[in-house]
């Protein structure tokens, strides 16, 4: 099989899922499901196929280079282990979407359960195939999101939500904690690759920082497989339809948890940490989960917490460290998924026939369901670990390795006995699942007084899985046994230890520890009858003490009580306080190195003072402050003011020899104008009021305001000063300037960075720009404006009036008078105006100017119109399509990136020649100029996009409620 | 020169200062334009002042004599954004008149 074919396996689910996802709007019922359980198939025959590839510990690998400057790859890897596992995702996923078939009801949203649950399959395959670390723990979290949404697929259920919350929260922690830890096995290893780090056992066992990534990852798995302490959000995730019980929660999500364990077996166990914290998680769980489930009444629920004790076993052999712990670890994982897979699928027929799951309402239903039935009791035989069964093989091996004796403790010699009761209570509630649902009297009040089997292809789940259990627990040897020696093979290598599956071992102490639980589980269930026949939910004492609530309790203490005490006492949702905050932060940032490390403000002497320059700046400070001053009562001067600022700027930049600076500066100088102007029509004058600053506070905050404003500009001053006169070191420029020809064809230096050197940089520029744009798009279509501004401004209300006084003038005669002349030269100046575009843009790479610059002039071209004629006459004669333009730049921006792929270079590489042109002569053509067009393009766009959609409210109409209020103020 | 210039800045920055921390959201969007002026002639700046260097690459000019391209190409783009910001502060100033009835910058008036 060749390796690339994994690729196909992962990628298989996700695609499955978007094309089911394709008909979320549609009523489909029959085609998603038909979808799921033809990619689940052939995901189950490409997994099967590639089963020679992998025997005698053989791994199949399929690496792209992904970011392989971090060392990190996209790996895909496929041993005896995870085939195995592999298997049992995709045939388990394919016998669940069957299932589903007929479990969900016509009033269920069917493409969206499908299209998550493939998501879902190919999470879990993700998982499963990782060759790399960190990849793993993507997909590990992607597992914890989908069964999120699978959870909560019944969203107008309130335990649904809260279900799916618990569970996100739990497992999102988790997978938290696991990445930190990858992190740190990483940094340990000194590489993310599985097969490096499996490896490197020894150097992770030693290495200062092994505790720290034992805990992190174990915190990882141990939430995954909802083991103690955080098992409670498993039976809370029962909400979630059974179909994704059945394959989530007992064959593969919280498999995830041990299934990491075992894979990172050879890397992480051995120690007596290892042991230790998996030990007392694995047992205690074991225990408790057992407890737990006896007491259920629902019958999801006793399964919940029965897959949590079987978990809870899986775990405990794996922290004994032995190689054949963790053969029995390997094989219970697979016998487990079998049965509880079918035990769930049977629960769900039963919940589906009767309406309800509460196990002291159930009784009897024997009569009924003789077949399902039938199937459920050899299932609930594998639970309790019967002999002739699948669970039984794997239990007699716990049980042997209990009794051996691994590391020498406490938690060690009380292992045999523990392993004996938790036994005991899982042939006991295996006993109350079948007892009472399918015999004893008939029941009395069902939801649903008639049940009957399920049609033929809603059991033949069942049946199979059941059918594997019986195989299995019989010709162990014929069936499951190569496949389990391949996988044992992969994980333990060299080490495998010899194990017989046999089903008869001899007389022996484990089989003496299988009778006394199976006669103590029997005893310990009739003993308990009566009393469970009408106790409440949940085990005596602990039914009081729920984790759930703690969680809870914890969850509303640090998100709700904490956020409110920090937000109510360090933060505040007012502006002012919070620019003041940057404001401070800004100016110690700049102010405490310096201070620190010695920073003499002995200035350099003033030199070569030109005295135009100085009149010049004495107007530009003057604007500044006078905007400032002004800003508040006189937005109209305010404009205009910094209208002078960004003038005297521009000056600057020309004088200062930056004249590509100077046009840019100028053209945005005009549309910022532009744009503001039309701005000042939608907000309503503000009227001098009485002062505030009255009041001493009023004035005493101006104050602080004032000396923070100072204090800015004065260590803006000082700095600015210090950086211009030190000498210029040798910098980057020298690259740019010595390679601008040479490499990028063109002498003007600016505009070869923007478009060459810096491509990329631009590239996200104009991207930016265009998001800009559309979001001012997006906001003005909704705009609701001031209700004072919505009649007409004043002026026209004069010129109207006016016009109308007059009995032989029209409306709007007036301003269209008095800009007569302007507007001629304006509509004349449109082809100049775009020659001189177009001009600009032409030799932008080798004279000042460029597609900035280019573009922004185009713009105001456009722009001259509408002011010459207003926006109706100019939209009756031109027609822009922004969009069209932002959309165009960006294409051809990112096309011309792409392009050097073609020839082998890197994005954005750009090349350059010489063209000659009849009569024009010879012109620079570089596959930059291309770039620079879309820059152009984009740039157009945007500022017409921009300026239009602010200019289009003055011809839109309102619904005017407060309009007699305006003519008033 | 650079004391002239140097001085500019700090007054541009300080208005602009004194201006983003005033209650009205005009005042805001005026400051921000003198800050950004600021912004873009200290950027400038850092790359050293010179007068009548030649503005493109010509042969036989040593390299030193031109102006430092960096800095101009950075401040450039920021021009462009800067306008793009504007213009996204003002829709969103203007909405927010028409939304709360008030130019303040909290969208209701302090006490």
């Amino acid at each position: 099989m060749p390796e690339y074919l994994l690729l196909l396996l992962l990628v298989l689910p996700f695609a499955g899922s978007l094309a089911i996802a394709s008909l979320l709007r549609t009523a489909a019922r029959t085609l998603p499901s038909w979808l799921a359980g033809g990619v689940a198939l052939l995901a189950t025959i490409l997994t099967a196929s590639y089963y020679p590839s992998v025997t005698n510990g053989k791994v199949v690998r399929y690496e792209i280079a992904w970011l392989p400057e971090l060392g990190l790859n996209f790996t895909l890897r496929l041993d005896g282990f995870a085939w195995l596992f592999t298997m049992l995702v995709t045939a388990i996923g394919f016998l669940v979407v069957l299932y589903a078939r007929y479990y969900m009801s016509a009033e269920d949203p069917i493409p969206r359960f499908f299209s998550f649950l493939l998501a879902f399959m190919g999470a879990m395959l993700g998982v499963v195939l990782s060759g790399n670390i960190i990849l793993l723990s993507i997909f590990w979290e992607l597992t914890s999101i989908f069964s999120f949404l699978l959870i909560g697929y019944w969203y107008h259920n309130a335990n649904a939500r809260d279900g799916a919350r618990m569970a996100l929260t739990i497992t999102g922690i988790g997978g938290f904690c696991l990445l930190v830890g990858f992190l740190l096995i990483g940094h340990i290893v000194g590489s993310y690759d599985l097969d490096r780090v499996l490896a490197s056992g020894d150097i992770i066992r030693e290495h200062p920082l092994y505790l720290p990534a034992l805990v992190l990852i174990l915190i990882g798995a141990l939430t995954k497989s909802a083991q103690f302490p955080f098992h409670f959000w498993l039976p809370n995730a029962m909400a979630a339809p059974t179909p994704v019980s059945a394959y989530l929660h007992s064959a593969t999500m919280v498999k995830a948890g041990v299934f990491l364990l075992v894979r990172l077996w050879p890397a992480l166990s051995g120690t007596f940490e290892w042991f230790w914290l998996v030990g007392f998680a694995g047992i205690s769980t074991l225990l408790l989960g057992a407890y737990f489930a006896i007491f259920q009444r629902d019958l999801k629920g006793l399964l919940a917490y029965s897959t949590i004790s079987h978990l809870g076993l899986i775990t405990t052999l794996l922290s004994l460290g032995s190689p054949l712990a963790a053969v029995a670890a390997i094989f219970h994982m697979v016998n487990h998924a079998t049965f509880k897979a079918s035990l769930f699928m049977a629960a769900g027929i039963i919940d589906h026939e009767t309406g309800t799951r509460d196990m002291q309402k159930l009784s009897g239903l024997f009569r009924y369901l003789p077949y399902t039935a039938s199937l459920a009791m050899v299932a609930c035989a594998a639970m309790a670990g019967v002999p002739l069964l699948n669970g039984f093989l794997s239990k007699e091996m716990f049980f042997a390795e209990a009794v051996e004796t691994h590391a020498d403790s406490i938690l060690d010699q009380a292992l045999p006995y523990i392993a004996t009761l938790a036994g005991a209570f899982s042939v006991a509630y295996s006993i109350r699942f079948i007892h009472t649902v399918f015999f004893g009297p008939p029941p009395t009040d069902l939801p649903k007084p008639h049940p009957h089997e399920p049609p033929r292809w809603m059991r033949f789940p069942v049946e199979s899985l059941v059918f594997a259990c019986l195989i299995v627990g019989i010709v162990p040897g014929l069936s499951i046994g190569p496949f389990l020696h391949t996988a044992v093979l992969s994980v333990l290598g060299p080490e495998t230890p010899y194990y017989s599956l046999a089903v008869w071992h001899g007389f022996n102490l484990p089989l003496v520890m299988s009778i006394v639980a199976m006669l103590g589980g029997a005893a310990l269930y009739f003993a308990l009858h009566n009393y469970l026949a009408r106790c409440e939910d949940g085990p005596p004492i602990f039914r009081h003490l729920r984790g759930q609530r703690i969680f809870e309790r914890i969850l509303v203490t640090v998100s709700w009580k904490w956020a409110r005490w920090l937000e109510t006492n360090i933060g505040t949702r007012r502006l002012q306080p919070q620019l003041r905050i940057v404001a401070v932060v800004a100016f110690l940032a700049a102010f405490l190195p310096l201070h620190l490390s010695g920073f003499d403000a002995k200035l350099p002497p003033v030199r070569g003072v030109d005295p135009a320059f100085v009149m010049l700046w004495i107007i530009g400070m003057l604007s500044a402050l006078a905007a400032a001053f002004l800003a508040k009562y006189h937005r109209f001067a305010a404009l205009l003011l910094i209208g002078g600022s960004g003038i005297v700027t521009c000056v600057t930049f020309a004088w200062l020899s930056a004249p590509d600076l100077a046009i840019t500066q100028l053209l945005v100088e005009i549309v910022t104008t532009v744009l503001l102007l039309l701005g000042l029509r939608w907000l309503p004058k503000r009227l001098d009021k009485i002062d505030e600053s009255a009041t001493f506070s009023a004035r005493l905050r101006r104050l602080r305001d004032f000396a923070i404003a100072v204090a800015c500009g004065v260590g803006m001053s000082i700095l600015a000063y210090t950086v211009m006169t030190l000498p210029v070191p040798d910098t980057i420029a020298n690259f740019f300037l010595e390679r601008a020809y040479s490499e990028g064809g063109g002498r003007n230096v600016v505009n070869v960075i923007l478009v060459d050197f810096r491509g990329f940089d631009t590239m996200g520029e104009i991207a930016v720009l265009g998001i800009v744009a559309l979001t001012v798009f997006a906001l003005l279509r909704r705009f609701r404006p001031a209700t004072e501004s919505i009649g007409l401004p004043e002026q026209q209300r004069i010129q109207n009036a006016y016009d109308d006084a007059q009995p032989e003038r029209n409306k709007g005669d007036t301003v269209r008078d008095y800009l007569f002349v302007p507007s001629v030269v304006m509509q004349w100046l449109f082809p100049v105006v775009i020659t001189f575009a177009i001009y600009l843009f032409m030799r932008g790479h080798d004279l000042p100017g460029g597609g900035f610059a280019a573009g922004i002039t185009m713009a105001i071209a456009f722009l001259l119109q509408y002011l010459a004629g207003g926006t109706r006459w100019a939209e009756d004669r031109l027609r822009i399509l922004p969009l069209r333009w932002i959309a165009f730049g960006l294409l051809i921006a990112a096309a011309t990136g792409a392009g050097s792929w073609f020839f082998g270079y890197p994005f954005l590489t750009s090349h350059s020649q010489y063209l000659t042109l009849p009569l024009i002569g010879k012109v620079p053509t570089a596959s930059a100029l291309l770039f620079d067009l879309g820059v152009f393009s984009l740039v157009v766009g945007a500022t017409v996009l921009i300026l239009i959609a602010i200019a289009h409210q003055s011809i839109r109409t309102y619904r005017v409620k407060a309009a007699p209020k305006t003519e008033d103020a | 020169m650079e004391f002239i210039l140097s001085l500019g800045i700090g007054v541009m920055t300080g208005s602009g200062v004194w201006l983003i921390l005033r209650p009205r959201t005009y005042q805001v969007i005026i400051g921000l334009s003198l800050l950004s002026y600021a912004v873009n002639l200290f950027i400038f700046g850092v790359g050293g002042l010179k007068v009548n260097a030649p503005a493109v690459l010509q042969d036989g000019v040593d390299i030193s004599a031109y102006t430092d391209p960096v800095p101009q190409a950075l401040v450039l783009t920021a021009i462009v954004i800067g306008f793009a910001t504007t213009a996204l502060f003002l829709v969103v100033l203007l909405a927010a008149r028409g939304l709360t009835g008030t130019d303040h910058v909290d969208g209701r008036e302090q006490p």
